[in-house]
């Protein structure tokens, strides 16, 4: 098994770690939008909650959250690593360097932005997933079936509008980190073609960087107005 | 001195044949029992490092870049010439060398010339092996051009980048020997002397060139594969750091060195834009396929171009004179390397020149561009274009190009027999730091050819006939007295350099001496001019002596250091070019003595006095050298004029 | 043209740097860059002062050997194009230029603007050629290589191995460099039998030498003087991978 390791213990394999579990990340995104599109429907939370209660309960969906987590973890901890490696690299900097000249900002910072997202997920996760499992959430009953009502948490936290705030950048941050992040992986794959790659490039950025966090942006600021009764 | 040249008897097309049978051999097993020293990377010495690596021999290479990879054969545009006769189109062997003879002003050897045609085919084979992408057909075979000084389309290429991809080919096949362990690589690392004992080359003296620290290293035998001198004009196509150093000491030593007067100046370069001007840059020779060279026809036109008051263009066809398609209508823009030179020269000194000036001509794209379109012209120049246009800030889609000649290849070198052994026992030269293979005159893309004809096919058979000979045990340890005397004199002259102290830069004083020469020993030369030369040199040489500048240490990193002791020897080269050039009276190829043309202007050569290499013989310090002549003789081609009418 | 030059001076590897300023009065819009340092090296040497240790040789940019950070990109504004090919027309009379050394730890500098970058050559050494012997050849034409592929292989081979990709990369990553080899070979029929083994080994030499990992922020081909394509990045990666996953070496 040695080359397993020294496989992924190389530059290039520790880039293909990043981009699998960052492109597993970006799946997870799609889903997570679409789920918690819940949110708009205006019923009192009620299919919020039975969404949420499905997530939490079914077997697969459990399995592949543990999934998300590690690949969570495991990206972190390897794009920390590869900054390390990558610092290393040049111990002694540019007295004045030009680099807008030739890259994109987003493509340069994804240590910042990454480092921005763990946190937000921190956070996050505090707000609701630690609530769901281990708080004291209040429950909703649906025909006759009790439910944890995470929807009256998602409307005392998006009440708050330093919270709101906090969110909208981190989405923004989440933008610029994909912008770069999502056709990065598929070049770090090897998957590249004259035909395909203007597609990827397309969808990294419009529907990856653009539209996704734009959605999610809009989900405290749709509760933040509803809860304060401005709309 | 006896010069051997060594050609082997027998019919033309099977002396190499016969004579590869003819050559002793060296056991396979005893192979690496023996060390070869090469020093140089560029085609002749990477491809000859490799080919004897990979025979089992031990060999040391030296370059004084920082890679093997930059040597300046990397430089060469324009291709390499094989008789493939891919293209159908009545190309051979013979042709080839018949070509080769011709364009050389017969001042070649038949046997030598011919091997080069013979093996040019092997070069295609290997370079295709090693992955150098040749332009293709879209069926998928070699594509050819025509180049100048020929008529058949035997120019393999790889965009304007043909040396560059010949020596990368050369350099992975060096790397993967240095991989084997068979090569060992002292990069940095400028040779500065030669060991002769007994009467044979034991090894080299060399400066670390980052640590300043001054070794020997010792071998069987000594390749030279250091490449020409034009740098002793100053300004020549050749990269900063060519230089005669390795050759001229070795030359020092007892080698003699082959007709130093045949320098080629190349007619398609970028003119001069001021004196500060450090190198001239070529636009290679394979634009000569679709621009046409032209000047104004009056010196007033003329005139008014160069002060800015008309453009290229306000000149109708009948304001211009083509004259090379007036003078040599059957080649028209694509004679040889030496005849286009002279006449842009002699267009400019009419006062028919353009650019401010006055040092131009005009290479025009507009026809061919009409005729065959934009998108074809790019396809083919687009590289070439858009580095000219870096240099001058001119589109040459849209303006005409301005062209001048400059200095870019010397035939002259070692005196080598057909073995490429010089007259030192042991001590081999290879390339263009040899003198054999194209006589007065070079034809376009044969230098490539030369170079690793030399290092791939000819030295890996020809080295081990010395060796056989010789013995294995027939080598000298680097502490032996020779060794240590040739390092302490070699510190002495470091010593030297940093201890006179005077006012000069050492660059100054060569841009002095490539003034002196190209006034007097370049395009034309005449006795006059070059017994002024003589004087204007030696008075050089003592202002350098006594007035040069040089800064910083021994033991470090010093680039002042270096060019001292390379501009120490061009100096003393440029002596002898001008005395070789002072002894050939008559013209022919890239020599042309004003006291000896046709009425037209030609060449005259004089075959009856002058069909002999000068081999020249060092008897030290301020004596004049002697010359030994080896008669050429020629048995397969008729001594004629050369015509390109 | 008036120009101050801010250079970076350091007399070995073993010394500290810093950047040095010098006046130049007399500058020629039509000298090259290269040129405009041989100027101030002949205004230093007549004053006594050492003068600026910079790489250079064929002045053609061809050779690879200039290696300068100009005013905070490799080989300067202009894009492919090395240092030698930079003109002072690009600049502006009055103008500051700021010229440091290539920055990596796999390049340490040598004397003031010259660095060692002879990692490059060990990385080709580990796998960067075909292996054929002199003389063992097939004839030329019995490769056929259609003009688009050959045109692909030589976009590739037109590397130059001047360094500037990992100058001008914000990791240092010399990914560029090695993937225009690999993929030279790759793309070309010659090269087929060895290349998993090729990939492998200069991949591994590459981490070895302490060059960064790829980010793709694109910057080493809009610097390279010769405009490689980050095509060739893919197809590196996905030469390693399928090297990685298919090859018979399991030892790494």
């Amino acid at each position: 098994m040695a080359w397993v390791t020294q496989t992924l213990s190389s530059s290039l394999g520790r880039k293909v770690i990043m981009s699998l579990t960052g492109l597993f990340l970006c799946s997870f995104l799609i889903i997570h939008a679409a789920g918690n599109l819940q949110l708009f429907k205006g019923d009192g939370g009620r299919a919020f909650n039975e969404y949420t209660y499905f997530m939490t309960h079914n077997p697969l969906i459990m399995t592949v959250s543990y999934l998300l987590y590690t690949s969570i973890l495991v990206h972190a901890l390897m794009a920390f690593i590869l900054t390390r490696h990558n610092q290393a690299s040049r111990p002694v900097k540019y007295a004045y360097s030009k680099p807008e000249a030739n890259s994109e900002w987003s493509s340069r910072n994804m240590g910042i932005l990454g480092t921005v997202l763990l946190l937000f997920i921190i956070i996050h996760m505090r707000t609701f997933w630690f609530e769901m499992h281990f708080g004291s959430v209040p429950m909703a009953e649906y025909d006759g079936k009790e439910y944890k009502d995470l929807y009256r948490v998602v409307q005392a936290a998006f009440g708050e509008l330093w919270y709101v705030t906090l969110y909208v950048i981190c989405m923004v941050a989440v933008g610029y980190h994909l912008w770069h992040g999502f056709q990065s992986g598929f070049q770090t794959l090897g998957i590249r073609h004259k035909k395909y790659t203007p597609l990827i490039e397309f969808l990294g950025k419009y529907f990856f960087a653009i539209i996704i966090p734009a959605a999610f942006a809009a989900m405290p600021i749709y509760v933040y107005l509803q809860v304060h009764h401005i709309i | 001195m006896k010069l051997e040249s060594k050609i082997p008897e027998g019919p033309l097309a099977e002396k190499w044949a016969r004579h590869k049978f003819a050559l002793k051999l060296v056991n396979p097993a005893n192979k690496r029992k023996y060390d070869i020293i090469v020093v140089g990377t560029g085609l002749a010495g990477a491809s000859a490092a490799a080919s004897l690596a990979e025979l089992g021999y031990n060999v040391k290479a030296f370059c004084y870049q920082d890679s093997p990879r930059r040597a300046h054969s990397i430089a060469a545009q324009g291709g390499i010439n094989a008789a493939k006769n891919y293209q159908n189109d009545g190309d051979s062997v013979f042709r080839l060398f018949y070509d080769t003879i011709k364009g050389g002003d017969y001042r070649a050897r038949e046997g030598n010339v011919y091997r080069l045609a013979e093996v040019s085919v092997n070069i295609i084979d290997q370079c295709v092996a090693q992955g150098v992408p040749f332009a293709r057909e879209y069926g998928g075979t070699l594509a050819n051009r025509s180049f100048g000084g020929a008529q058949v389309s035997r120019t393999f290429y790889a965009r304007g980048q043909t040396g560059q991809q010949l020596l990368l080919g050369a350099y992975s096949a060096l790397s993967r020997q240095v991989a084997n362990g068979k090569v060992k690589l002292y990069t940095r690392t400028e040779m500065l002397d030669l060991v002769v004992e007994d009467g044979k080359a034991r090894g080299i003296v060399v400066r670390n060139l980052i640590t300043g620290k001054i070794e020997s290293h010792s071998g069987h035998a000594v390749l030279l594969c250091t490449g020409g001198y034009g740098n002793v004009f100053y300004l020549s196509t050749n990269a900063m750091g060519c230089n005669v150093t390795a050759a001229w000491r070795a030359h020092k030593k007892g080698a003699l060195f082959g007709n130093p007067c045949f320098t080629q100046i190349h007619p398609t370069c970028i003119p001069v834009s001021g004196h500060y001007q450090s190198k001239l840059t070529l636009m290679s020779e394979s634009l000569r396929n679709d621009g046409r060279v032209w000047v104004p026809k009056t010196k007033e036109d003329a005139e008014k171009i160069r002060k800015g008051q008309i453009k290229p263009s306000d000149l109708g066809e009948e304001a211009r004179d083509y004259f090379l398609e007036r003078r040599y209508p059957s080649f028209g823009n694509l004679v040889p390397r030496d005849v286009a030179s002279r006449n842009a020269k002699n267009m400019c000194d009419e006062g028919r020149g353009v650019a401010k000036t006055g040092l131009a001509v005009y290479l025009d794209f507009a026809d061919a561009i009409k005729r065959d379109g934009l998108k074809t012209i790019e396809a083919k120049y687009g590289n070439l274009f858009e580095m000219y246009e870096k240099i001058t800030g001119e589109n040459p889609y849209e303006t005409p190009m301005m062209i001048y000649p400059a200095v870019h290849y010397t035939m002259g070198g070692l005196w080598v027999d057909y073995n490429l052994m010089t007259s030192i026992p042991g001590l081999y030269a290879l390339g263009e730091a040899n003198f054999s293979d194209h006589g007065a005159n070079r034809l376009g893309a044969s230098a490539l050819m030369q170079g690793l004809a030399d290092g791939y096919f000819v030295i890996p058979y020809t080295v081990g006939d010395y060796l056989a000979t010789i013995g294995p045990a027939d080598k000298l340890p680097v502490d032996a007295p020779a060794f240590k005397e040739a390092e302490q004199k070699i510190q002495a002259q470091v010593n030297k350099f940093l201890s006179i102290q005077g006012e000069r830069p050492v660059d100054d004083l060569h841009k002095e001496l490539g003034h002196i020469m190209w006034e007097y020993c370049g395009m034309s030369r005449s006795a006059d001019g070059l017994k002024i030369a003589k004087q204007k040199i030696q008075a050089l040489k003592k202002e350098f002596w006594t007035n040069s500048k040089v800064l910083g240490d021994a033991g470090e990193m010093n680039q002042g250091l270096e060019q001292a002791g390379r501009v120490a020897d061009f100096i003393e080269l440029g002596e002898l070019m001008v005395d070789d050039a002072l002894n050939r009276n008559e013209s022919c190829g890239g020599h042309f003595r004003e006291e000896y043309q046709t009425p037209d202007g030609e060449a005259l050569r004089d075959d009856a006095n002058y069909t002999y290499v000068a081999a020249w013989e060092y008897q030290g310090e301020d004596k004049p050298e002697l010359l030994n002549k080896e008669p050429l003789e020629f048995e397969n081609v008729k001594l004629t004029q050369r015509s390109y009418k | 043209m008036k120009i101050t030059l801010k250079v970076w001076r350091q007399k070995n590897s073993n010394t500290p740097g810093k950047l040095v300023e010098y006046q130049l009065d007399n500058v020629s819009e039509d000298m090259s860059f290269l040129e405009m340092f041989d100027v101030l090296n002949d205004s230093l040497t007549r004053k006594g002062e050492e003068p600026v240790a910079f790489d250079h040789d064929c002045r053609e940019g061809i050779c690879g050997t200039c290696s300068m950070y100009i005013n905070g990109r490799a080989h300067g504004p202009q894009t492919g194009a090395t240092t030698c090919q930079l003109h002072m027309r690009s600049f502006n009379d009055g103008d500051t230029i700021v010229v440091e050394p290539w920055r990596a730890r796999a390049f340490p500098i040598i004397k003031d603007l010259i660095v060692d970058r002879l990692a490059f050559d060990r990385i080709i050494q580990a796998g960067g050629y075909v292996s054929v012997n002199t003389g063992s050849a097939v004839d030329a034409n019995e490769i056929l290589i259609p003009r688009t592929i050959a045109d692909e292989a030589m976009d590739a081979a037109a590397c130059i191995g001047c360094g500037a990709c990992v100058a001008a990369c914000k990791n240092a990553s010399a990914m560029l460099f090695v993937s225009a080899k690999v993929s030279q070979l790759a793309i070309l029929p010659q090269g087929k039998s060895e290349h998993k083994e090729r990939a492998e080994r200069m991949v591994a030499q590459m981490d070895s030498e302490g060059f960064g990992a790829c980010s793709f922020t694109g910057a080493c081909s809009v610097e390279c003087p010769k405009s490689i394509s980050l095509d060739h990045i893919a197809r590196l990666n996905r030469e390693y991978l399928g090297a990685k996953l298919s090859s018979d070496n399991i030892q790494g």
